[in-house]
């Protein structure tokens, strides 16, 4: 029985020393409470971060009346399918515009940020050139300045380039990701080999060529982590396209939605779509995102180690 | 003849790489660094010194002239500017350590074996993460609203009335939508912390008969202290820039008015206001504060690594 109780060796421990088990099995009740109370106080906690999604589930399946008249965690009639198509065809389907939208930014952002800190961090790990170290300094600094803060004046600047109200003006600023650019020296640092990099410059093959078939197969790994951090940045972002977007068939879903609860005083309709937008913009995110821990886990590990 | 040419430019690759490579490699992010982050940078000290001054009397349209500091003078007279900052510190002081306790005890009870389960809680713990700050504050904002919110309506049936969209508490109805999002992500970090400590570091505690709850406290506390720090700070520092939920639940409630955090303002200024020049002024101020900020707890950081003999 005692067995069931002590913890599993997680790790490479050594085999139990003989006086453990003694010693355990006086542990072993009041660990059986603790397992009791522990297990009983995650519970409790795991109610406060399923409600807000519970609710969200089922109050996507209403009608607006139902959303108002029924208890908030109690199904009324089942209306979720009326709701989509609603969701649908609400000023000709704008919402999947906006879905349309944020999948541009976020993976067409993402990817091209993605490559832009590849070939940087890359280069930084890979050569030793005039102005190198400032490059790191300034990468290092620029991490102190607040992406909210200057979302202002970058919007100023836009204004001046022409480029408010466009998809080039919200993906452009998203391409200077001075983390990135870190996260992959720091990546490069430690996986492409200096010598291998030689011994490809000896056959004759191109720097370019290196970074191509080398860099990016041996970064590969860490660069997921970099594209998911980035895409998340884009999905997320949203002070930004408030400021540069004015035009709806521009915006994304964050925007929108938002749009939609604000409106949703005047409009009551707005409230249940409101609802069902928020629940369907949440599902691909959230399976993207649980599905791949594996990767931002190393970068919040590689990303503890930078001070 | 031609071997002895070839070996001679391998070993000019080999030795000296075509000297531009590099700098062909970092141009792209050099030039969108400059385009995107030095730029507006300058743009706002640029912009922060001028105004918009209409001519006559509003008929003969306007210029833009020099003002000097008079959008600072201006920025610093506004009250309701200057009280978000406080109030954002305030908000940082209390969501923050709150938020880094939580996530702490989670990551402590995780690491324990105590808890039955433990990938299902984990999951629910997490699950928040995903779900978009924006879309967090809108679905709370639901929450927040007795008409529709299951949770006022149960507090209600228990005799107990909850308005958290009051004055007086709204700032802490912000603090939980950030709460709800962030513990599980500072959970996982602090978890995979604790999980990269050597085992055998508590082995001998175990074997000296010390049970879970000691050993979490006594020993396994202590170890991540320096990481739970940093990131309390570093994130106290974030917290400067709050929007997002609260210009997301500022549609539901009047108690939170448009200028109500630093960046609120920024926001209002330029849109509603229509005066990026005093938007920039506020910019400006807001960068500055938290770059004080920033280098503050840096100084204070590098002291105490110092002091603990090695650095994170």
């Amino acid at each position: 029985m005692a067995s069931d109780v002590a913890p599993p060796p997680v790790r490479d421990s050594a085999p139990a020393p003989a006086g453990r088990r003694t010693t355990f099995v006086s542990g072993e009740r009041v660990s059986r409470t603790w397992m009791v109370i522990a297990t009983a106080v995650m519970a409790l906690a795991s109610i406060y971060f399923l409600v807000p999604v519970v609710w969200l589930v089922i109050a996507a399946t209403k009608s607006t009346g139902d959303l108002f008249s029924t208890p908030g965690f109690a199904f009324a009639d089942f209306n979720l399918l009326e709701n989509l198509q609603a969701l649908s065809t609400y000023q000709d389907g704008i919402f999947w515009r906006w879905g349309l939208n944020s999948i541009i930014y976020s993976v067409l952002g993402s990817a091209l940020t993605t490559l832009v800190c590849a070939i940087t961090g890359y280069a930084l790990a890979v050569y030793r050139f005039r102005g190198r170290a400032a490059l790191i300094s300034v990468v290092l600094a620029s991490l102190l300045v607040p992406g909210t803060v200057i979302a202002q004046p970058t919007y100023v600047l836009l204004v001046s380039l022409g480029l408010d109200n466009t998809y080039a003006g919200l993906l452009l600023p998203a391409l200077v990701y001075p983390f990135g650019v870190l996260l992959c020296f720091i990546f490069a640092q430690s996986s492409v080999p200096l010598e291998l990099v030689e011994a490809a410059r000896l056959d004759g093959a191109g720097e370019l060529r290196i970074f191509v078939a080398i860099g990016l197969r041996l970064l590969a790994s860490g660069l997921v982590t970099v594209l998911l951090f980035a895409f998340l940045g884009s999905w997320n972002s949203y002070i930004l396209p408030l400021l540069v977007l004015t035009d709806a068939e521009l915006m994304p879903l964050t925007v929108g939605l938002t749009g939609w609860n604000q409106a949703s005083i005047t409009i009551p309709g707005l409230q249940i779509l409101t609802v069902v937008g928020s629940l369907v913009s949440i599902i691909p995110i959230a399976i993207v995102f649980l599905s791949l821990q594996r990767f931002w886990k190393a970068g919040l590990t590689a990303g503890s180690v930078r001070g | 003849m031609s071997t002895s040419t070839a070996t001679g430019s391998r070993r000019r690759r080999h030795g000296a790489v075509s000297p531009w490579a590099p700098y062909l490699f970092v141009a792209p992010f050099v030039v969108l660094f400059l385009l995107f982050l030095v730029a507006p940078i300058a743009v706002a000290f640029v912009n922060s010194l001028f105004s918009r001054q209409s001519s006559g009397l509003g008929f003969g349209g306007s210029s833009i002239e020099f003002v000097g500091l008079a959008n600072f003078v201006r920025a610093f007279a506004d009250r309701d500017f200057l009280i978000g900052f406080p109030r954002v510190l305030l908000y940082g002081a209390v969501q923050v350590p709150v938020m880094m306790a939580i996530a702490a005890f989670f990551a402590l009870l995780f690491d324990t074996a105590l808890v039955k389960g433990r990938r299902f809680f984990q999951f629910t713990v997490f699950l928040p993460y995903a779900v978009p700050s924006v879309i967090a504050a809108l679905l709370w904002g639901f929450l927040y609203q007795p008409s529709v919110s299951p949770v006022l309506q149960f507090f209600e049936s228990v005799g107990i009335t909850l308005s958290p969209l009051a004055s007086t508490v709204v700032l802490w109805s912000i603090a939980n939508v950030a709460l709800w999002s962030l513990v599980g992500i500072n959970m996982i970090i602090l978890f995979s912390a604790l999980q990269s400590v050597p085992r055998e570091m508590y082995e001998a505690a175990r074997i000296d008969g010390a049970g879970e709850v000691r050993t979490a406290l006594q020993i396994k506390l202590p170890m991540i202290a320096p990481a739970v720090l940093l990131t309390t700070l570093s994130s106290i520092i974030g917290t400067l820039q709050l929007f997002n939920e609260p210009q997301v639940l500022q549609t539901i409630t009047s108690n939170i008015p448009s200028d109500y955090t630093p960046n609120m303002a920024i926001y209002a200024t330029s849109t509603l206001g229509k005066d990026p020049h005093l938007a920039s002024a506020m910019a400006v101020i807001l960068g500055l504060a938290t770059l004080v900020v920033s280098l503050l707890v840096l100084a204070a950081n590098k002291r105490t690594t110092n002091r603990a003999g090695h650095g994170l």
